[in-house]
């Protein structure tokens, strides 16, 4: 089904148990299209879809890729590149490290201190060639630094040093020495990357690059899977004290994910600081984080391609599609009738909920009509078809903003009810949910794009921790629990 | 040397306040060897229901009821919404995980607060609300010792939390309650055995340390009078170092990490600069997981292979 998830031929592989290879064989055998199509997507190997990937990203802004959606692209691809370094630390050596971003605005800081004014009187202009690799090795060394309490600490000790150490950054960088690292006004009039007498100026150069270190690290880091420190990272992950017991040297290892996963992150900064010209404290504060693992969590933790799917996945929703109340409805109706199609079976049943969903909505159109003009004045905000098709059957009141926040509310309960119940219950619970989903988004979720993506970003990670741990692309993994 | 008794008596405050929020995220850690992320968030909650109450009262200055009673609803209700809250969050999110990976409940709980920080954002706008303490409770009639002044809302605060602490201190040793919970915390796997209800017993464990959570909400509301959506992430960083310094997991060793953490704080924005007071919170904190990991009065415990 994944590129990771796919066994190799020979040799051991770390994690996966006899129940996984049972599973595995399982779904070898799926009868129909569908065990075909996923037979025939996992014959291609892991190069050949790189490969393709990186064809796509190549060619996609030749199909008229404006301003806004490049900077989406760009965007997406340094978060993209964050993910695929946290994937080394949190996905394959199993350190939860809370503080990651604090390597990214290090390597922000870092390049931006090396190539602005801002330094002495007339600043450092060091060529990129020269500050990317200074930059990379100081975070490196940062790394080890923040990564020496591995030695001693496990599990959530040390998520809450390093929860510390990305907090501390921010602090840092907002109160001490203002005078050169700008305190919240940030440094501005970065330099952009140039070297050998070539700038990087515009946003198209900074896609391709941007496309050309993703795929390199990613190149590197699926060497470095399975080379021998790759395979000394997941077995401490799976069990440090076998691990150490097989002589695999726990503490040097876990070091090294950290100055690894360090390095990326610096990489990642570099190319963003000198890019928006700027860098500020708050761009690099906890919700980048949060957004940096969702990507992570919802890829896959332990996959590359996961890591990188999922970062580009939530970005392009975060940032491109969330924006436009008509795109965004595309995709909040899109995904409902997409989780309805998979989880609610058998077909009668789904039909049945989707019948009474649209009964219960006209129905309840018609008596808050009836009941008063000003419940059902507004409509909904998106335009298109889906609007049209919604505008008899949701109720948005002529002053929308306490009613949706009621209507939030109500939503976040009858999604926890819908989670406990049962049976016959849940298939009853499920049409008030829906209508209620609806209400809410054009009442007021719509209405404030900002918000909604930020609880997307929550959403995603409670949802996929419950329901699918090992992400879209991961691979399951039995663990004991300790 | 009235400013230096001034500052303790500020710091003592405080640190009653992060001693509240560091005793329900120890609790919690106790019983379920979970780091709840979203219990700084809880607070936040619990800061706005008490608003609300203010709000629906007639508002500070027009403040319908007695004054006393005012503030027991305030806190009842904070305690008895926050409480449940918390336990509806642990059976949705943390209770089907109870068997999963470690790392699997912490990104739920962070996932947890970032989504209850943006419902706040979502439902009450990123204005500040305001208590407007004064309005309704007189500050000038408070305790004057030479030039050191403690004024009202302090010393409620401070008796108040007091009171709490003593209640759960009580609590956990005396009653049956107490002991189940103590029971889950060093093994859950026996406790179960020996007939203890021990999704009942997380379930309490999360309301009690929910409930303080909210309770030190409206504490803060009222003494610092402001309340917005983002208070709760700080708080809950404050109480993670009050928790970790004094030992996670221990509850006096959280009551006595939140007094230290409240009055070193206080010392340092009164006698050196305000600007580095959180920065130098996360440097003690990073120092004592480092020397020693499990503070200062936590023991050591052996890990189970």
């Amino acid at each position: 089904m994944s590129l990771d998830a796919q066994p190799p031929a020979t040799g051991p592989q770390v994690g996966a148990d006899e129940w996984v290879a049972r599973q595995a064989l399982r779904r070898e055998s799926l009868p129909s299209w569908r065990g075909a199509a996923q037979r025939a997507a996992e014959r291609i190997g892991w190069w050949p879809r790189l490969a393709v990937a990186c064809l796509a990203a190549v060619v996609l802004p030749m199909f008229g890729l404006g301003g806004f959606q490049l900077q989406v692209g760009i965007d997406s691809l340094v978060i993209a590149l964050l993910a695929v370094g946290l994937n080394i630390v949190v996905g394959w050596a199993g350190l939860l490290d809370l503080g990651y971003v604090a390597f990214f605005g290090f390597g922000a800081y870092g390049f931006a201190l090396l190539s602005s004014g801002q330094i002495g009187r007339t600043g450092i202009h060091l060529p990129a060639v020269l500050s990317l690799p200074m930059v990379m090795i100081g975070a490196a060394v940062l790394g080890l630094l923040v990564g020496l309490p591995s030695r001693r600490l496990i599990g959530d000790y040390l998520a809450i040093v390093t929860l510390f150490f990305g907090e501390a950054f921010v602090e840092f960088t907002n109160n001490v020495a203002p005078g050169t690292l700008g305190g919240p006004n940030g440094i501005i009039n970065i330099d952009p990357i140039h070297s050998f007498g070539y700038q990087f100026t515009s946003n198209l150069s900074y896609y391709y690059l941007l496309v050309v270190l993703l795929v390199a690290t990613m190149a590197v880091l699926r060497l470095l899977e399975t080379s021998r420190t790759g395979r000394a990272w997941q077995a401490v992950r799976e069990d440090s004290l076998a691990a150490a017991s097989m002589t695999i040297p726990v503490n040097r290892v876990k070091l090294m994910a950290f100055a690894f996963g360090a390095m990326v992150a610096a990489l990642a900064g570099t190319i963003f600081a000198a890019q928006q010209i700027s860098v500020f404290p708050t761009d690099f504060d906890t919700p980048i984080l949060i957004l940096v693992y969702a990507g992570l969590i919802l890829g896959g933790a332990g996959s590359i391609a996961g890591a990188a799917t999922g970062a580009l996945v939530v970005m392009v929703i975060y940032d491109g599609l969330l924006r436009s109340p008509t795109d965004s409805a595309y995709l909040f109706y899109g995904l409902i009738l997409l989780t309805l199609l998979v989880k609610v079976r058998p077909w009668r049943r789904l039909g049945l909920v989707m019948a009474a969903t649209v009964a219960f909505g006209l129905a309840a159109h018609a008596i808050a009509g009836a009941l008063s003009a000003s419940a059902i004045a507004g409509g909904p905000q998106s335009t298109g078809w889906i609007a049209d098709v919604l505008r008899d059957w949701v109720i948005v009141p002529a002053n929308p903003a306490i009613p949706g926040n009621y209507g939030f509310v109500a939503l976040v309960c009858m999604l926890v009810a819908l989670v406990q119940a049962k049976g016959r219950w849940r298939t009853v619970l499920m049409v008030p949910t829906l209508y209620l989903a609806s209400f809410a988004w054009e009442t007021r979720l719509i209405a404030q794009p900002a918000i909604t993506r930020q609880l997307m970003i929550g959403a995603i990670l409670i949802v996929m921790m419950n329901a699918r741990p090992q992400g879209l692309l991961g691979a399951r993994r039995v663990e004991s629990p300790i | 040397m009235g400013f230096f008794f001034q500052e303790l008596v500020n710091g003592v405050t405080m640190g009653a306040l992060y001693a509240l929020i560091a005793l329900g995220f120890s609790m919690v850690y106790g019983v379920l060897k979970l780091l709840n992320f979203a219990h700084g968030d809880l607070y936040m909650v619990g800061a706005f229901i008490g608003y609300f109450v203010i709000q629906w009262f007639g508002g500070p200055t027009a403040v319908s009821i007695p004054v006393p009673l005012l503030l027991v609803i305030m806190f009842v209700l904070a305690a008895v919404l926050v409480g449940g809250l918390g336990m509806a969050i642990e059976r949705f999110a943390y209770r089907p995980l109870r068997n999963a990976p470690r790392i699997a409940p912490l990104i739920t709980a962070i996932g947890i607060s970032f989504f209850l920080e943006n419902a706040a954002l979502l439902l009450f706008g990123s204005q500040y609300r305001v208590y407007n303490t004064p309005d309704f409770i007189s500050f000038s009639s408070g305790l004057q010792i030479g030039s050191v002044s403690i004024d009202s809302v302090q010393i409620m605060v401070l008796a108040f939390s007091l009171a709490l602490m003593i209640g759960l201190r009580l609590l956990v040793i005396r009653t049956k309650l107490g002991k189940q919970m103590r029971a889950v915390a060093s093994d859950r796997e026996a406790a179960e055995m020996l007939g203890i209800n021990v999704n009942f017993t997380i379930a309490a464990t999360f309301f009690l340390g929910s409930a303080l959570a909210g309770m030190a909400g409206v504490m803060a509301g009222l003494l610092f009078n402001q309340v917005t959506n983002t208070i709760g992430f700080i708080a809950g960083l404050k109480a993670f170092t009050a928790a970790v310094v004094g030992g996670i997991g221990s509850l006096p060793g959280a009551m006595l990490g939140g007094l230290l953490l409240g009055i070193a704080e206080s010392f340092i924005t009164g006698y050196i600069s305000s600007t580095y007071t959180n920065l130098f919170v996360f440097a003690l904190l990073i120092a004592v997981m480092l020397v020693r990991p499990r503070g200062l009065v936590g023991r050591v415990q052996l890990q189970k292979v």
